[in-house]
């Protein structure tokens, strides 16, 4: 799952979107939220918020390597890293 | 903030100036009880914050404590300029052998305040000043340096006063200086300033208003004038679209803060500027340099993208302009990449190509890299700390002249 702001992209692998446990700490780390818990209990991105990224990486340090990106579309895409 | 004649003269007496004995009530029999004590003629004065109060009928003559009750009850119920009283002033009528003026105003550009005396009190300085020059003396003062009585005596006989007037003034205009500078005020002003048949020096009329943001620092005065903080700053004036608009963006997210004002600018640079006193002096390097600005912003404490945007945006609908200058002085606390992306995003959901219409992106502090990046993708012109706050100013006019040209 990607959702592009016009700033930063933000990536969850498919595979863990229905993750609630995930999804819980993610929304707890995130200081700007972005990602909120959905109705089904999984992973959901609140598109109003993905510009407000403040590249803090705490959701990189939440979630397991790879699963979650940070894309800086202004800067080709570059990739945040922890 | 501004202060109701009656607080303005409770200022004057308590800085040693003499005032008439004068009583303020909000109810018309109680003016009656005041006039019956002061015994003589009274003058009875709506207590508004608008002038033309005496063309509006705000300010009556009685003879006796039952026509000055009735003057009271007609003022309390009378508007003047969408204006209530808050009461009346109920004062006695002086045996007025000459009125003057004595005043202190904040002056901006010598960044210091001005002493002014003329021996023409009871109209309009600037009418004064602009008829009888030579009837106005004027004298700057530190705010620094201990202040002397005779820095007052210089300023009143160069309005051309001497002899006893000159003697007795001088105590009035020094404290009245004193006062302006213990009570953080922008104004103080005593006019007119009655010398009576005896001689003496009395207050008839003040008019005071203090810095906003000396207000912390006067809890005390405030206090015992009986001013709550919910009076606010009482300013004349009604907030217009802008400013509401603005507020309300500032209201509604904690990240960060945002001011704006266009009231009394009518220009064509949108400012979006800021940072520990970076506005004032950015709005100075701009009109210095023959800039016009649409407005007067502040914007800092790391506010988030959408405030940013926000402002951005009601500053580019503003009347008149199509670019805007994004500066502030160097940053610690504020994200320059976060506020790059409030300006762009302001830009295109008003359908603005950001390249064109931020006409200079100067904004020197934390994450600038960052902040660089994304101004260098939207081809935006910026600079670093290395350009002052004055060339940045000057590029920005410079863009926007030749753009209008």
């Amino acid at each position: 799952m990607r959702n592009d702001g016009l700033f930063i992209a933000v990536e969850i692998d498919d595979t863990i979107t229905a993750d609630a446990e995930l999804a819980k700490k993610l929304t707890e780390a995130c200081p700007v939220d972005i990602f909120a818990v959905a109705d089904t209990g999984g992973v959901e991105l609140v598109e109003g918020n993905i510009d407000e990224c403040v590249l803090c990486g705490l959701c990189l340090a939440a979630a397991p390597a790879g699963a979650v990106k940070i894309i800086k579309i202004y800067d080709e895409e570059a990739l945040l890293t922890r | 903030m501004r202060f109701f004649e009656y607080e303005a003269r409770e200022i004057v007496k308590r800085a040693g100036i003499p005032v008439t004995d004068y009583g303020f009530t909000t109810d018309a029999t109680e003016a009656k009880e005041i006039a019956q004590r002061i015994g003589g003629p009274t003058v009875i004065k709506s207590q508004v914050l608008t002038g033309g109060r005496m063309k509006a009928g705000g300010v009556k003559f009685a003879d006796t404590p039952e026509e000055a009750q009735a003057h009271a009850k007609d003022i309390l119920a009378l508007e003047i300029n969408g204006h209530m009283p808050r009461g009346v002033l109920v004062d006695p009528k002086a045996q007025v052998e000459q009125e003057y003026y004595a005043g202190v105003v904040w002056d901006g550009t010598a960044k210091k305040p001005l002493m002014l005396f003329s021996d023409m009190g009871g109209i309009d300085i600037e009418q004064v000043a602009e008829e009888h020059p030579d009837h106005v003396g004027r004298g700057h003062f530190s705010t620094l340096e201990p202040f002397s009585d005779f820095q007052a005596k210089q300023v009143i006989a160069a309005a051309g006063v001497t002899g006893r007037a000159l003697q007795r003034a001088t105590p009035v205009l020094a404290r009245l200086a004193r006062l302006f500078l213990e009570n953080d005020m922008t104004l103080a002003e005593i006019n007119p300033l009655a010398e009576l048949k005896d001689g003496s020096f009395v207050a008839l009329d003040a008019h005071m208003e203090m810095e906003n943001e000396g207000m912390p620092r006067q809890k005390a005065l405030l206090g015992a004038l009986g001013i709550g903080a919910q009076e606010g700053t009482r300013e004349g004036h009604t907030p217009t679209a802008f400013e509401e608009a603005v507020k309300a963006i500032d209201a509604a997210d904690h990240r960060g803060v945002i001011q704006g004002k266009d009231t009394g600018f009518t220009g064509n640079i949108g400012l979006v500027i800021g940072a520990g006193g970076g506005s004032l002096t950015l709005t100075d390097a701009v009109r210095q340099q023959g800039g016009k600005p649409a407005n007067y912003s502040e914007i800092g404490g790391n506010p988030s993208v959408a405030k940013a945007c926000g402002l951005a945006k009601q500053v580019l609908r503003l009347e008149g302009v199509e670019k805007i200058a994004v500066m502030m002085s160097i940053v610690s606390n504020t994200r320059v990449d976060i506020v790059a992306r409030g300006v762009i995003k302001a830009c295109l959901e008003l359908g603005k190509d950001p390249g064109e219409t931020i006409a200079i992106f100067r904004i020197p502090g934390a994450w600038e890299e960052e902040g660089f990046k994304i101004l260098d993708s939207y081809g935006i012109e910026y600079c670093d700390r290395s350009v002052s706050l004055w060339e940045a100013a000057g590029r920005a006019v410079a863009k926007i002249e030749k753009a209008a040209a």
